[in-house]
């Protein structure tokens, strides 16, 4: 009797959707409540450098999110046979065979982008978010999740990656992925050097966190 | 006036709780305060005796102080602007008239966008309006050049308000100079509007043969490029032929010179440091050291030597730029300059120092002083945190407990 009832729970722990509540939760939240560069305050430095234009922006969210949700579903399979105190070294060996594939990727079809994001890609191996989400989320949880986590968080960068890449190329250099809006519908513009500075995306950055935490009701806990 | 009084306590019910237009009390409030002295009084328990210096009062000390600099302004842009078209016989009048079509929209531009955004927030924000940007409002048109957009001015000062004071909690809150903010916007976001040859109004007509937008750190930063010039030889040469004897240190000293509206002159800004430190509405410890900063590191540089900028006599810093203008009432701007007496001093001179060093050194910055005070307004707390904190360990090895 007893045995019957055990297989009954398995099979019903088995029969959850592979967009549950929960799971879905892991892909929203990144997005807004939970997003990695304006509530974590991580991934900032490559946000502010490669957000001129709306380009590169587009392809560096993309290889982040594909990163991402790639070495969380690696790692979340090894989780259980990963010594603790060497599991920086093994998850940056499994993120680096990730960005190498991407960098070799974009090296032989988007040449040009590549050659933008020069070391931003290499760099994405000590990217805070990458690091962050093995640490804190594939390390104790199952694949599925893992992948669900990563492909959030990666949305989550690329989304605030694209707004500030939009307001910076628009207002900066008067296009939107390198198509020049002022001049096609015939308005004179003047450059906002300002915006083109790593200054001036450090400060949209800012803004976007000044609105997101109005619209939340943010308060600072003490 | 009294029909006035009459039209505004008619018109008060709707702006007081309960009244059609309850949200716009703030809006309203500050409208009354600013034409009537408000009629509120300190209730019975409580502090009795009060200072009847408040913001708003303190404020238009400063503003008083910068009068000076203002009037001399608009008579300089229109004595620049017939000097260097080759029309030296204006008249006074003409000249006051081209002074004031150019200076007067930047005013008004300012005042209008900043207070528009300052009324927005307090409706939002529901907090009486703040006289806070009575000051920022006059600073902002006196570091602009006489030239520049209007839309510029009107962003920038949007810019400095929302980001560089609402951001941080309104008045009172901000790290940094709002002036300075709007400044520093504009020289980073439109480098070609606010830098090279702007410093003269030309309008539409053709500048003078020999004619030059050089302004002295130009010169000087050009001299330092160059073997065997001398900077002072140089600033008394420029001019020859349009505008003799432009840059000799006494014309420098008066101010009769191309540069930002209101803040060529250095006596003037010295009148406005009077007005200042007599009603005690700025700090003469800042002043005094912004000047001996920089005077005292052009001293040091001399000594040292390397290039002809380097071996500028000290004094020139202090003439030359907008040095003055900036000790005098941006340095002192009392939210963002250090709190503690010691640390006053220490603000001021390292000011001062840092203004001539990037002067002489960093030649893609010509002017160093809006950039050395936005720095110095970021570690004013700092020097303030270990001020005290000397003070209380000096107090502490007294104390015999």
């Amino acid at each position: 009797m007893s045995a019957e009832t055990a297989e009954v729970e398995v099979v019903e722990k088995k029969s959850e959707p592979l967009f549950s509540k929960k799971n879905k939760k892991l892909l929203t939240n990144p997005l807004d409540i939970d997003n990695p560069i304006t509530v974590q305050i991580l991934g900032v430095c490559s946000a502010l450098a490669v957000t001129t234009q709306m380009k590169p922006a587009f392809v560096m969210s993309l290889g982040l999110t594909i990163v991402t949700a790639s070495s969380n579903v690696v790692i979340s399979f090894m989780r259980n046979s990963i010594p603790s105190r060497i599991r920086i070294i093994v998850q940056l060996a499994v993120v680096s065979l990730w960005v190498i594939l991407v960098d070799q990727i974009l090296k032989a079809y988007v040449y040009d982008v590549s050659k933008q994001l020069s070391v931003f890609v290499g760099l994405i191996i000590t990217n805070c978010i990458v690091m962050g989400r093995l640490e804190a989320f594939a390390m104790g949880n199952k694949p599925w999740p893992s992948f669900l986590d990563g492909i959030g968080n990666g949305l989550g960068y690329g989304l605030i990656l694209m707004m500030v890449a939009f307001v910076r190329e628009l207002f900066g250099a008067g296009s939107v992925f390198g198509f020049k809006v002022f001049d096609a519908i015939g308005v004179h513009y003047t450059g906002n050097g300002l915006l083109l500075l790593p200054a001036g995306a450090c400060i949209l950055v800012g803004i976007v966190i000044w609105v997101q935490r109005t619209l939340n009701g943010h308060r600072e806990s003490h | 006036m009294e029909f006035l009084k009459h039209q505004i306590e008619k018109i008060k019910p709707h702006f007081e709780k309960g009244g059609k237009w309850e949200k716009h009390y703030y809006s309203f409030e500050a409208l009354e305060t600013f034409l009537f002295a408000p009629a509120t009084t300190n209730g019975i328990k409580g502090s009795q005796i009060r200072d009847a210096i408040d913001l708003k009062r303190l404020m238009m000390t400063v503003i008083i102080a910068m009068v000076p600099c203002l009037l001399f302004g608009i008579w300089n842009v229109g004595h620049q602007h017939f000097l260097a078209t080759g029309q030296a016989a204006a008249g006074f009048g003409d000249k006051i008239w081209v002074g004031i079509v150019q200076v007067l929209p930047i005013v008004i531009v300012s005042y209008g966008v900043g207070l528009g955004i300052e009324f927005v927030f307090a409706t939002f924000r529901r907090h009486p309006v703040n006289e806070g940007f009575l000051v920022t409002g006059m600073l902002i048109p006196l570091v602009m050049p006489p030239d520049i957009p209007l839309w510029q001015v009107g962003l920038a000062t949007a810019f400095a308000v929302i980001i560089g004071k609402e951001a941080f909690g309104g008045t009172g809150m901000n790290v940094m100079n709002v002036a300075l903010t709007a400044r520093a916007f504009l020289y980073f976001a439109y480098p070609t509007d606010i830098s090279g040859s702007v410093w003269t109004y030309l309008g539409d007509a053709k500048a003078v043969a020999g004619y030059s937008g050089a302004t002295p750190l130009s010169i000087a930063a050009d001299a330092a490029t160059t073997t065997g010039v001398d900077v002072v030889t140089k600033l008394n040469e420029f001019g020859a032929g349009w505008n003799e004897g432009v840059f000799s240190f006494s014309n420098m000293f008066m101010g009769i010179m191309p540069g930002c509206i209101g803040e060529t002159s250095t006596l003037m800004c010295l009148i406005g440091a009077l007005i200042l430190i007599a009603t005690g509405a700025g700090s003469w410890k800042v002043i005094v050291s912004v000047f001996v900063g920089a005077y005292a590191m052009g001293l040091l540089l001399n000594v040292i030597g390397g290039n002809a900028f380097v071996e500028m006599p000290a004094h020139y810093h202090l003439v030359i730029g907008g040095l003055a203008f900036g000790a005098v009432f941006m340095a002192t701007d009392p939210v963002t300059a250090s709190q503690t007496e010691t640390g006053k001093w220490i603000y001021g001179i390292l000011i001062g120092v840092f203004t001539v060093l990037i002067r002489v050194f960093n030649p893609a910055y010509p002017e160093g002083i809006m950039l050395a005070i936005l720095l110095m307004n970021v570690f004013a707390p700092l020097i303030d945190y270990f001020v005290v904190s000397a003070n209380k360990k000096r107090r502490l090895q007294r104390a015999t407990v």
